[in-house]
């Protein structure tokens, strides 16, 4: 009975101390799906940013103050989103949110941060189209990922494709992509008759009768498949190009949502020379890369996380990492939290990414410049970049292969 | 082209080096492929497969499993592995290696080799091999070798000046069903007559093509239906036979997928790694077996005769599940890799492949089938669940120990559904989610093929799988899975009780 006692006054010891200590934080929402379909990506983003809190903490918080994460599950339900959004928003009073992987997670919490005027970092390659206020993009615009991918492959060195298959999951992200990605080849000359677009079902498993048909099109010419499938759908798909023997020599594929973190459940010795199109690779060697490895490595390790030594890092964690340091910064400019400050310093902030680039927020338009990167996948899961540009690139959110925005001119 | 083009050159320091770096790759490989150098296999071999390292000092070496040796010399070289870097290639220069490498085959010492290097390079069909295949060709003594050069020579002729040389080469393409070369020559072909021929030539390839297709499509259709089948098995005994609306039966598969991938993970690096498979079938029938056991005990047992609470109970119970694997293993996908033998394929016509893992979980779908088949109504057992199931009463009656056949039918059907777990760890993802991506698939089959039936279960499986394969190319694979939802609902509409009726006193009950 006394040790229960004892317990008793620990803890509310504890308490009184945790909320003493509330007062001299800056609280910091985190809003990324720890269960359901999304977990198998968002789980590592959350990992990643308390690893930059810890950091940043380390270094002496902010503006004096320690950073104290608040982590929410919104459980890859996308009204979820928003619900949780508010809920950081108004009870927790976050001064910032990072969070959001799914376009459709993102248009669910849109309306929350502009009616409460929050602030929120999302850290994945995205479609475009939109641009809010509250809003920092610090994944790419289809002009930093998807369009440069498609160059390369009508380069020699690409392999010269003249016929492409848009394969996707079927939802905005990929829809989107593929009518800005059919425009831009329709601009270089490729007719109607050598596109062909297919989409399949979140989750989809069986792609036998979706390889054979992309092995009966490459038989018109050189061919070059161009996948947005999200999610766990890309191990089914990749099994069955390697068992029924399509080669990346024959036809590459080059996909936009497969990551190192995708990989990770995939043999990927039959898929050796397909192709990925991001902004950073894990295998990208120079000193802040090296640097930033090794601290998640650490932090695995230190935190006992699932997965271990085989835990890898990749490009949405980067755009993670540098929204948070980038938001560090601007707070520290601006002397204050409060969101239209801090939002007026970003502006032009910049911060050395583990890219090997000094990347920079646009002045105006709420993007990040970023560098575009296209990768070969090789035997241990591992990307070998095979083309990049040499600098950073400007986003075009809107992007000028969609009729109509012309209007958007100023922004792009 | 650019074989050519290219200086001859044979294996050297300079030509090494341009292989290892800078931006001459491209006729590094030519010159050595136009010079007919054998000796330069394994260095081009070592690029393909990333084996190729270049050290700080500049030397150009070749890992040999493990040790790094001189490129040249072969000799072991003392250079630490922090030293050195990867010489990393792209699909461009892939496909020159790969050419290459084929090439220069056609010089290697053994008649079999040649005979291989003639063979592929039919199926590059590229006319800057054509100085290398004649080379070749003047060499050569063995018959059958020779035989299969002159189809490549013609084949590679299809660019030559010479309008017999053409006509020759078109008959040997569509003997092989190259459409793609074909095609290509039909952009060039400027001679009425040839064009002609190239255009029956392409007919009759794609005609051949559209056979190969349908036969792919059953193909396809069928072995979807061993999957569904394989994920049903378990629940046309758990359901069927006994009742129970198992929303947990999905788990049961995520259970025997995760065991499949303990097996594996003990297996790993061994030398009986490509057998690891023969371990993993009992591991995940008995993990799978004991968890039904437990939901058996704990869940189902107090719920017999209450389909509704059975149901919440259940998908409580499949909740706990989810959440324990995502707690021990991670959110993320585990890796089960296929062993060696069941990746790739038999080529069964020209354009068409049946991939082996495909080909074996059908194989494997039929034994189970036939156990499970064997097992009801051949033994002991299978008698005693049919008795308790059909009339619990009377069986109680005639002494027979009721709760112990439930329990034992239970975990018969969850090891059954382990099964089919294992077997899906080989095609798709394992992950804590497996099992919901197959609940709903397993109860249409089980519910379409008619309650307590196995032959239901099986049409009802092979229908299904068939058919959505069938709609997918014309209507899109959204497309043709909703068709398959619409057309299940207007069956059981039609026809609740599926498609074979189960008559007697179990359906009085029901």
């Amino acid at each position: 009975m006394r040790s229960f006692r004892l317990a008793t006054l620990v803890m509310a010891s504890a308490l009184c101390a945790t909320q003493s200590r509330a007062e001299e934080t800056i609280k910091v929402g985190i809003l990324h799906s720890l269960s359901g379909t999304m977990a198998i990506s968002e789980t590592s983003l959350k990992d990643v940013a308390l690893m930059t809190i810890d950091e940043i903490n380390a270094k002496g918080g902010v503006l004096g103050k320690k950073i104290e994460p608040i982590v929410v599950d919104p459980a890859s339900n996308w009204p979820l989103f928003a619900e949780k959004a508010r809920q950081l928003l108004t009870q927790d009073k976050v001064a910032v949110v990072f969070g959001c992987w799914t376009s459709v997670s993102r248009k669910s919490v849109l309306p929350v941060f502009e009616e409460l005027n929050g602030l929120l970092f999302y850290p994945v390659q995205y479609e475009g189209e939109e641009l809010s206020q509250n809003i920092f993009y610090t994944g790419a615009a289809p002009n930093q990922q998807a369009i440069p991918a498609v160059e390369y492959l009508m380069s020699k060195e690409g392999g010269g494709a003249t016929r492409f298959f848009l394969l996707g999951t079927d939802y905005v992200y990929p829809r989107t992509t593929n009518k800005i990605l059919r425009a831009f080849l329709r601009s270089k000359g490729v007719p109607e008759t050598d596109i062909q677009e297919t989409y399949t079902p979140f989750g989809h498993s069986d792609y036998q009768t979706i390889v054979a048909q992309v092995k009966a099109f490459g038989a018109g010419g050189r061919t070059a498949v161009i996948s947005t499938i999200n999610g766990d759908s890309n191990v089914p798909f990749y099994k069955e190009l390697g068992n029924q023997g399509l080669k990346a020599t024959d036809i590459p594929v080059v996909a936009f949502s497969v990551g190192e973190e995708e990989l990770r459940g995939i043999d990927t010795k039959p898929l050796i020379g397909h192709l990925a199109a991001w902004n950073y690779f894990m295998s990208v060697k120079n000193k802040e890369n090296a640097a930033f490895i090794k601290k998640w490595k650490a932090y695995v390790k230190k935190n006992k996380l699932p997965g271990g030594d085989s835990r890898v890092t990749n490009d949405p964690m980067e755009a993670t990492y540098v929204g948070m340091h980038m938001w560090a910064q601007a707070v520290k400019k601006a002397g204050s939290v409060k969101v239209d400050e801090v939002r007026k310093a970003m502006s032009g902030q910049t911060f050395p990414a583990p890219s090997g680039f000094v990347l920079k927020m646009d002045e105006t338009n709420h993007h990040l410049w970023k560098p575009v990167m296209i990768g070969e996948v090789q035997g241990d899961g591992q990307f070998d970049v095979v083309w990049k540009t040499d600098k950073p690139i400007r986003a075009q959110p809107w992007s000028p292969f969609i009729p109509g925005n012309e209007k958007h001119a100023e922004l792009r | 082209m650019i074989a050519a083009l290219a200086i001859a050159t044979a294996l050297n320091a300079t030509t090494l080096d341009k292989l290892a770096r800078g931006d001459s790759r491209e006729e590094a490989i030519s010159a050595l492929v136009a010079a007919g150098d054998a000796a330069a296999l394994p260095v081009l071999r070592a690029l393909q497969e990333g084996n190729l390292y270049l050290s700080e000092a500049g030397a150009v070496l070749i890992d040999d499993r493990g040790t790094l040796r001189d490129a040249l010399s072969g000799a072991p070289a003392a250079v630490p592995r922090e030293e050195v870097e990867k010489v990393g290639i792209n699909n461009r220069l892939r496909r020159s290696l790969t050419r290459a490498i084929a090439a220069l085959g056609l010089f290697s010492a053994a008649a079999a080799d040649r005979l291989a290097a003639a063979r592929a390079l039919q199926e590059s069909g590229d006319a800057d091999l054509l100085p290398a295949v004649q080379k070749a060709l003047q060499g050569e003594t063995d018959a059958r070798v020779k035989e299969a050069l002159r189809g490549t020579h013609a084949m590679l002729a299809l660019a030559s000046p010479d309008r017999q040389k053409r006509f020759a080469a078109i008959e040997e393409l569509r003997k092989a069903h190259a459409q793609r070369q074909l095609t290509q020559r039909l952009a060039l072909e400027q001679d009425p007559q040839i064009l002609a021929a190239l255009r029956s030539a392409i007919e009759s390839v794609e005609a051949s093509q559209r056979r190969a297709d349908m036969v792919g499509l059953v193909f396809s259709g069928l072995s979807l239906a061993s999957i569904l089948l394989l994920a049903a098995l378990g629940l046309a005994i758990t359901f069927g036979l006994m009742g129970v609306i198992n929303m947990a039966h999905g788990e049961l598969l995520m259970v025997g997928a995760y065991a499949t991938w303990l097996v594996q993970s003990a297996f790993r690096g061994g030398r009986f790694f490509d057998w690891y498979l023969a371990a993993a079938l009992p591991a995940s029938f008995v993990a799978a077996a004991l968890a039904g056991v437990l939901l058996e005990l704990f869940v189902v047992r107090k719920l017999y005769g209450r389909p509704l609470e059975t149901l919440l109970a259940t998908w409580g119970a499949s909740l706990l599940a989810i959440q324990a694997v995502r707690t021990a293993f991670g959110a993320q996908n585990v890796e089960v890799s296929n062993p060696s033998w069941m990746s790739g394929g038999v080529t069964l016509l020209a354009g068409l492949v049946l991939p082996f893992n495909r080909i074996a979980i059908f194989a494997f779908a039929a034994s189970v089938l036939l156990l499970v088949w064997a097992l009801l109504t051949r033994t002991r057992l299978g008698l005693l669940v049919r008795a308790v199931t059909q009339d619990r009463q009377r069986a109680a009656g005639l002494g027979v120990a009721t709760p112990r056949i439930d329990l034992l039918a239970f975990a018969l059907g969850s090891g059954i559904a382990g099964l089919g777990g294992c077997a899906l760890s080989q095609i798709g993802n394992v992950g804590p989610e497996l099992g919901q991506g197959f609940i709903v698939d397993s109860f249409m089959v089980v519910v379409l093929g008619g309650v307590g039936q196995l032959a239901g279960t099986v049409i009802a499986a092979a229908g299904l799988g068939i058919v959505s394969k069938f709609l997918e190319p014309s209507a899109g694979a959204v497309m043709a899975k909703i068709a398959v939802l619409v057309f299940v609902i207007l069956f059981i509409q039609r026809r609740p009780q599926g498609l074979f009726a189960l008559r007697g006193r179990a359906v009085d009950e029901g």
